[in-house]
């Protein structure tokens, strides 16, 4: 049988991949943690990535919404805004609150810093976004709220 | 007040606490003030962290972790872990805590340890 696979000039140039984008809103409260990790993980799981850089966006997701609770609004109400993207491989996450904002963003950044007087927190939440992603980057305002961005390539 | 997410097992001196399957902010809330009274009316020389049916810990689970430790380590005694998965496991990692806590696979190993101590 013939079967030679002719090249189709019909074919038209590849096409970069489109841009596949959600966009949520939770209240500021503590168990929406969760729910917000969960949706990423459920939205990135069509890039076919491995259980580790599921969990390592899902770490830091964890991370940046449990500042925005404890430290951009200070436990009171407010709205977390999550965007999430993918781009061919690359898989970005920018979570924004309208909060207190941070004042020294350098020493909010280095490890075991805290805030927090509690006793209870590690300071290493910025320390993990790093560690996890590939890329992130912190802007914030005082008395105008805290957007994080991070990226991170999945599949190699 | 919803119920806790955590459960407390006590071994003669040693108080076995095992965590929720998520070991997030969230969750840890309550963690603080129920081991500071079980610690104030408790005599307490180790306790023991059970990972087993837990399959997400943030640093949120660090700042608790690292909290019990200094505690424990303020008062002469120590803290220990089994059952830890893989995702605790790098997060233990990144975390530091891997050196500051003996790690085992079984309940019964931790124990054992801890007697002989």
């Amino acid at each position: 049988m013939d079967c030679i696979e002719k090249e189709n000039p019909q074919k038209k140039e590849e096409r970069k991949p489109d841009t596949d984008r959600i966009r949520l809103e939770i209240g500021s409260l503590s168990k929406n943690e969760e729910f917000a990790r969960v949706v990423i993980a459920v939205f990135m799981s069509r890039m076919n990535p491995t259980l580790e850089e599921i969990d390592d966006v899902k770490t830091a997701v964890s991370e940046a919404v449990t500042n925005a609770v404890i430290h951009g609004y200070r436990q009171h109400p407010g709205t977390i805004y999550i965007e999430a993207a993918i781009t061919g491989q690359e898989l970005t996450i920018i979570v924004t609150d309208h909060g207190t904002g941070i004042g020294d963003l350098k020493k909010a950044m280095e490890p075991m810093y805290t805030s927090d007087n509690s006793g209870e927190r590690s300071g290493m939440g910025f320390s993990f976004m790093e560690a996890f992603m590939d890329q992130l980057e912190v802007e914030s305002q005082i008395g105008k709220g805290t957007t994080v961005r991070m990226k991170k390539r999945i599949g190699g | 007040m919803s119920q806790s997410k955590f459960s407390y097992e006590a071994k003669g001196a040693v108080l076995v606490i095992h965590l929720p399957k998520e070991l997030d902010h969230h969750n840890c809330l309550d963690l603080k003030y129920e081991t500071d009274l079980l610690l104030a009316e408790n005599y307490v020389s180790r306790i023991v962290f059970d990972f087993s049916n837990t399959e997400f810990m943030d640093s949120s689970g660090i700042g608790v972790l690292l909290n019990r430790y200094k505690q424990m380590a303020g008062s002469g005694g120590s803290v220990a872990i089994y059952g830890v998965g893989a995702q605790v496991h790098r997060i233990l990692n990144v975390g530091g805590l891997a050196r500051l806590m003996p790690c085992f696979e079984t309940k019964e190993a931790a124990l054992a340890v801890s007697c002989a101590v």
